[in-house]
């Protein structure tokens, strides 16, 4: 039994860099990243995305993996790996380790190509490209390359898979049934999801305006992000200073619609109430909203009112970063999670990108710029999905 | 963490569903694949919701319904479910339209319903459950996942009834697939189903079993790996070999596979009876699910029923062990007590 789970290595590959020091620095200097269609081979040529500047290739060489592997697993090996560098735990291999990791669509990337051909004549198509379309392979290609066999597992609770990845992680430290846990996860871009998304018509033209007046909708992205997650037994032995705690989390459903958030977004406020239950803490400890905050209608307008009726009226700090990265669906709480954490090491917050106009609805605004050496105690992390499934993180210094 | 299993509910390649299973007959299938025998759904969802569904929301919703109405129970404090292949046939129905229609014009359903927290979120937006909700999505251990999160709900006091189930569909294009790659070759069939399972931390006096506990295993480099597995799961459980009455295995015909389960036999239960569960449900990731289900209306019973075939046990069943894996790779173990 640990009373506390901390975090003592963060890893993250998205299209704002394809480590955690690029990624700060272009959050620092309000680089995002999205831009024009390269890597995604699309007929919506059209839609700003936020692709990881590395083509599968580069990614294979940086991975030491084969060839033929998923986007997916080569950008959850990158991130990681270097999520367990970062804690460099003495005798890792004498330890009880688990890997958790989380993804919307396995490896759609490389099946929705076998799929063309395999459309055609069913005899037809390379089956390395479809075996590892399950979610699961994904998570089994990075921990057997990081050597972690006592437990595995993956979870796909759509936009909030990664948060609930770490969340049980987490409660596996606590229970005592392992001693570390690499938690977070990846998703890749692939047509399968874009195309879905441009069908339910909430992909911005433009780069995404989360959290403004005159916002149109979610720019996809692509990533991956992980923590590592130690019990208090083995931060002791750490040559280094853990980062935080993770002090808080909740789950809860909306139960509203299967993808449409409710007005006054239930399950986000039962998902952010529950957290600070948990962590202990009221809303006015909060010193950092790290928002869900996809720039569609319908989750802007639903986390803000259960924003409001948690914390008014005294609101924290907050923004989206996905205004940065784009939404990376299954990667995006593994990501979020590794920029929180981020800032409260650094004493550091985040803008939220092309905000103009605030709300009218919200008596509230985010963050537009950079904000060095503020005091950040605890973050909340958003990330709400499909499915009516909200979870909440919250990340606390020590 | 011993767990009480409340209700059942399990739509299945066999008539498990809406009846009791003790005297039904085996159904056989020639052929490799196990279809699950559906039943008239618009007993349990409304028929404006059935007409949305795909098969497997279907099968998930129904066998989640049962399995509530059953223990007279409309709220649980958690829906969790486990599914290595998610919702293959909406899946495959946006691919193909993508396909088809060269990315223009596609209608959002079939993408809305592909994710695959599907089934659990259908259940809780019918239930209106705004509790703890999961899906646990890894290939052979996507079921033992979710019963182990719900465990520890119930172990860390946050709920007092956890639903939980395991949810597999097969479609023409998976087991096309699957064929290719090989999964059927040596004697396996391919099944699917949904099992669900309401447990709970107190017993109720009607319960179906007791979950005692349950152990997973990845990618054991030897067969001894696995025996030594089993012997400390046991262990920990504080028995031995000789305090189980039935070992219910994961043997589905393919030769490779159950040559593991041979050496096992010869090892560790050698003077215990054992009984396969796949001739029933067919081979699919979370085919444990319907074991579980197996083997607590078994100890509901006292035996086994006749659509198991042919095992001799000369007592009582009071304690089963259930050992699978899958493709060698994920192995697991069960043990349960009847209440």
């Amino acid at each position: 039994m640990s009373t506390k789970v901390f975090v003592a290595g963060v890893g993250v590959i998205s299209s704002i860099g394809n480590k955690v020091a690029e990624n700060l620095h272009a959050l620092e200097h309000s680089k995002p990243g999205m831009g024009e269609m390269s890597l995604l081979q699309s007929v919506h040529k059209t839609l700003p995305v936020a692709e990881v500047k590395r083509s599968n290739a580069e990614l294979v060489a940086a991975t030491g993996l084969p060839a033929h592997t998923t986007r997916t697993a080569l950008l959850s090996s990158i991130a990681a790996r270097e999520a367990f560098d970062d804690a460099a735990i003495p005798g890792f291999d004498r330890l009880r380790t688990g890997f958790i990791s989380a993804n919307t669509v396995g490896g759609m990337d490389k099946s929705e190509d076998f799929f063309v051909t395999f459309h055609a004549n069913a005899a037809t198509g390379r089956l390395r490209d479809v075996v590892n379309h399950e979610c699961g392979s994904a998570t089994e290609i990075v921990a057997d390359q990081l050597g972690i066999r006592n437990y595995i597992s993956t979870i796909s609770t759509a936009c909030s898979s990664s948060a609930n990845a770490i969340f049980f992680g987490a409660r596996l430290i606590k229970y005592g049934q392992l001693d570390v846990v690499i938690a977070g996860g990846a998703d890749a871009l692939a047509k399968f999801t874009l195309n879905g998304f441009n069908s339910l018509m909430i992909l911005d033209q433009e780069f995404c305006k989360p959290f403004d007046e005159n916002r149109k909708g979610l720019n996809l992205g692509e990533g991956a992000g992980y923590v590592v997650l130690v019990s208090e037994k083995v931060a002791a032995t750490l040559n280094k200073p853990v980062y935080c705690s993770l002090s808080g989390y909740c789950n809860a459903n909306d139960a509203y619609h299967q993808t449409a958030s409710s007005p006054d977004g239930t399950g986000s406020f039962l998902a952010m109430k529950g957290a600070l239950e948990q962590s202990g803490l009221t809303a006015a400890d909060i010193s950092y909203i790290n928002l869900h905050g996809t720039g569609t209608q319908n989750n802007d307008i639903a986390e803000g009112a259960a924003i409001k009726q948690l914390f008014a009226p005294h609101y924290p700090k907050m923004s989206s970063t996905k205004s940065f990265t784009g939404h990376t669906l299954g990667g995006c709480g593994g990501i979020e999670a590794v920029f929180s954490v981020l800032s409260i090491k650094h004493g550091i917050t985040y803008p939220n990108l092309r905000f103009h106009t605030q709300m009218k609805e919200l008596p509230f605004a985010p963050e537009t710029s950079f904000s060095k050496n503020v005091p950040v105690q605890h973050v909340l992390s958003n990330s709400f999905g499909f499915g009516g499934n909200c979870s909440s993180l919250i990340f606390s210094t020590l | 963490m011993k767990k009480y299993i409340l209700s059942t509910g399990n739509i299945s390649p066999q008539q498990t569903f809406g009846q009791p299973f003790t005297q039904a007959e085996i159904i056989t299938y020639t052929g490799n694949r196990m279809a699950a025998a559906e039943p008239d759904y618009s007993k349990l969802i409304d028929v404006k919701l059935i007409r949305r569904m795909s098969r497997i929301i279907k099968l998930g919703v129904a066998a989640a319904m049962e399995c509530l109405q059953k223990a007279n129970i409309n709220a649980p404090d958690a829906i969790i479910t486990g599914t290595a292949y998610g919702c293959l046939q909406d899946t495959e129905v946006f691919l193909t339209r993508l396909v088809e229609n060269k990315e223009e014009l596609l209608a959002p359903t079939a993408f809305i319903q592909s994710t695959h927290n599907t089934v659990g979120a259908q259940i809780a937006l019918m239930l209106k459950c705004h509790a703890y909700n999961n899906t646990f999505v890894h290939r052979g251990f996507s079921f033992e996942s979710a019963l182990l999160d719900g465990c520890l709900l119930l172990e860390e006091q946050k709920a007092n009834t956890v639903l939980i189930g395991g949810i597999d569909e097969i479609t023409d294009t998976s087991h096309a697939i699957l064929t290719r790659l090989g999964l059927y070759r040596r004697g396996a069939k391919g099944g699917e189903g949904a099992a669900f399972f309401l447990l709970a931390n107190q017993p109720s006096g009607s319960d179906y079993a007791r979950l005692d506990g349950m152990e997973t295993l990845y990618k054991p480099k030897t067969v001894r790996d696995v025996e030594a597995a089993i012997q400390s799961f046991l262990a920990a459980n504080g028995i031995g070999m000789h305090d189980v009455d039935l070992v219910i295995t994961g043997q589905n015909g393919d030769a490779k596979g159950d040559a593991i389960y041979k050496q096992l036999s010869a090892v560790v239960w050698n003077n215990t009876p054992a009984t396969g569960f796949k001739h029933l449900c067919g081979e699919y990731p979370t085919a444990t699910a319907f074991a579980l289900w197996l083997a607590a209306e078994i100890l509901k019973e006292g035996k086994a029923p006749p659509a198991v075939g042919q095992v001799t046990v000369d007592k009582p069943v009071k304690r089963i062990l259930i050992c699978n894996h899958f493709q060698n790779i994920h192995h697991s173990f069960f043990l349960l007590t009847a209440c």
